[in-house]
């Protein structure tokens, strides 16, 4: 196992000195040389050398082959707060009906909480083939443990083939802990999901070093393969009141409910009523806001699109907005339909955070603000004109 | 009160751009630091042992020159620093890297005496998956809080803790030891001192390999990933559009025309 430049083949184009994210590769004497030390076989370069002389002996299979035969349907984990079911998991059993449709497998759904019957019957109605739910007045909200053991317990029991969860706090935590517990792979953060219909391949897509290159990743030797996918990646599937399934209720000794952790409160602070990674629309602002009294006007805006106010990190670090709403790099990763970015230079660190969205105007003084290079639609001038301006022409387009 | 940091080293990725001729990564003069999340699990640590005593062990896995990051990390008031390096570990996905740094910590625990606490950043800002820290604490089955914003207390050998959720946050209590990712809230990281910047200088790195905390090539790195990259692409680079012209108000009426849909239905 190793990488190695084939001699003979490489004619020092250096093409593959600029794709290493780890400046692992320098030109000596015309040829390609990798310093080992630094490389970490990410894979960045082969695909890059039109020569291929870069070999990439990927390991050979795990020697203790599993037995993969038996896994079959596709799960979502439906992440549910104060028995509201969240959005993501629609979103996601959408896409696994697509996924099951294509290999002819089964979608199901595992709810956790307290007085779920409701919700279990609207995943029916949103796609699902069978929910199984496990309810019981102490999994009324979220705890590592419980969760844990539960998911874990489920999967031994009806091995699923792929098992899917929204890549929030919650399920960021649930299924990093989950993947361990029963020996699966886990990819974070998928932006494309597919299924190689014959070998049963799940084909992980995902952003990595910092969204500017994309990586297509597979789980082959273990099973269930695992995947988690951020709020609005994909589309909710309607509501179809007349769909049928099956509900399936599990339960548990109360040795698997016990948590050594202790939720003691839920606090909710969020400015407005929407938060940034379930919002269609998301007014952002920044430094040229000046302080957080004139965030109010973002505000004005938002309410009329029935959107949610976002921030930079820069009016975030001067106190003007709370780190909830942060987007960007050390903030939420979000893609909204329309993200209006108002007095925002558009550092990369911003950019990685928001790109994705559909749409993206940008209104800033500075023409030459790098957030125009990647704007949809620009405006150059002043927010505190533009901004009201755009308020008042919305109201009236909308009839408000 | 002795805690574990567990650090990454990242490529500074401000500086990653891509070449729009070439559709490639620029990574001209890149430098490699601290992943930025891991300095609040840093100063989180130094702080604890500022309040009830004890030892900051920070660790690492990497190639030998994630040695920077550990001198940075005693630079800020770390006690130990510890490279996992070897080449068996290059290519590791978050199951391999979290199943080396569990045996690297069962080392540390035997070597250093037991910990009350295992810190790690949110996540790393390469790969931003968030899997590894719960991973860790999965192995070793510890009771984990993640994204931790505040540490209210700790008393008894139990810590109440502030976990970061979508719409605010979480109170929780956990006994100890526990695994806790930290975010950016908790603190702000200090700037090393002088002293401190000396002290790192002369620090002896520990550094072990495979073999020293008890693990076989085929379970690390990319022979033990579970997961395979089969594919790079670049993604096609996002363009800027449209600049709209003429007075304030023609704008504003010619934006709003432009995405009514968008926001009507």
């Amino acid at each position: 196992m190793g990488i190695q430049i084939i001699q003979d083949k490489c004619v020092g184009c250096s093409l593959c000195v600029k794709a290493c994210p780890f400046a692992a590769i320098t030109m000596t004497n015309k040829k390609a040389v990798i310093d080992l030390n630094k490389c970490t076989l990410c894979g960045a370069c082969p695909p890059t050398c039109k020569f291929k002389a870069i070999l990439l002996e990927k390991p050979v299979a795990a020697a203790e082959k599993k037995d993969l035969s038996g896994y079959k349907d596709v799960w979502v984990f439906a992440e549910q707060k104060k028995g509201k079911v969240q959005s993501v998991a629609f979103e996601l059993i959408g896409k696994a009906r697509e996924l099951a449709g294509k290999v002819g497998s089964k979608v199901a759904a595992v709810l956790i909480g307290s007085n779920m019957e409701m919700a279990a019957q609207e995943l029916l109605c949103c796609g699902a083939d069978i929910v199984y739910l496990v309810d019981a007045p102490q999994l009324a909200n979220y705890q590592d443990e419980p969760y844990t053991t539960i998911l874990v317990k489920l999967i031994k029991k009806y091995k699923p083939e792929i098992v899917l969860c929204g890549a929030t706090f919650i399920g960021r935590s649930l299924i990093s802990r989950v993947a361990i517990k029963i020996d699966a792979g886990l990819t974070a953060d998928c932006t494309g999901l597919d299924i190689d219909p014959d070998k049963k391949l799940l084909l992980q897509t995902r952003p990595a070093f910092g969204g500017n290159i994309m990586a297509t990743i597979i789980t082959p030797n273990h099973r269930p393969q695992m995947a988690t996918v951020r709020h609005k990646v994909f589309a909710q599937p309607a509501l179809d009141k007349s769909r049928k399934g099956k509900i399936v209720k599990e339960t548990f000794p109360p040795e698997d409910l016990k948590s050594r952790t202790t939720l003691l409160d839920i606090v909710e602070e969020v400015e407005g009523l929407v938060n940034i990674a379930e919002a269609d629309i998301i007014v952002s602002g920044g430094r040229a806001l000046g302080n957080h009294e004139n965030f109010k006007m973002l505000e004005e805006l938002a309410q009329v699109l029935g959107g949610a106010v976002g921030s930079s990190r820069a009016a975030v670090d001067a106190g003007w907005m709370a780190y909830s709403h942060q987007v960007g790099q050390t903030g939420r990763t979000v893609a909204p339909k329309l993200y209006i970015a108002c007095g925002i230079s558009g550092q990369i660190q911003h950019l990685v955070g928001m790109q994705s969205s559909k749409i993206i105007i940008a209104i800033n003084k500075d023409p030459d603000a790098p957030i125009f290079k990647i704007a949809t639609y620009g405006i150059v001038g002043d927010v505190f004109e533009v901004v009201p301006a755009l308020t008042k022409a919305f109201k009236k387009a909308l009839n408000k | 009160m002795n805690i574990i940091v567990c650090i990454k080293q990242v490529p500074e990725t401000t500086e990653v751009r891509i070449n729009p001729e070439t559709n490639t990564l620029i990574r001209d003069g890149v430098k490699s630091i601290v992943n930025p999340f891991d300095m609040y699990a840093i100063e989180e640590g130094v702080r604890l042992k500022e309040r009830f005593g004890g030892k900051v062990v920070v660790v690492t896995m990497g190639p030998p020159q994630a040695e920077a990051a550990l001198r940075e990390a005693i630079s800020m008031g770390c006690d130990e620093g510890i490279l996992i390096t070897d080449r068996a570990f290059a290519g590791g996905d978050t199951w391999a890297t979290s199943y080396t740094l569990c045996h690297a910590i069962k080392k540390i625990a035997q070597e250093f005496g037991a910990f009350d606490a295992i810190l790690c950043g949110k996540q790393a800002s390469d790969g931003d998956t968030a899997q590894v820290g719960p991973g860790i604490s999965s192995w070793l089955d510890l009771p984990q809080v993640t994204y931790v914003k505040k540490i209210e207390e700790i008393k008894d050998n139990r810590a109440r803790v502030e976990r970061m959720t979508e719409e605010g946050f979480d109170i929780v209590e956990t006994p100890l030891p526990a695994l806790m990712t930290v975010v950016k809230e908790i603190n702000e990281p200090r700037i090393p001192s002088l002293k401190g910047m000396m002290r790192s200088k002369s620090a002896k790195i520990i550094s072990w390999t495979a073999r020293d905390i008890g693990v076989e090539a085929k379970d690390v790195g990319l022979s033990g990933s579970r997961t395979q990259v089969v594919k790079i692409f670049t993604p096609p680079v996002r363009k800027g559009g449209e600049m709209l012209e003429g007075e304030t108000a023609d704008k504003v009426n010619k934006l709003v025309e432009l995405v009514k849909g968008e926001v009507t239905g």
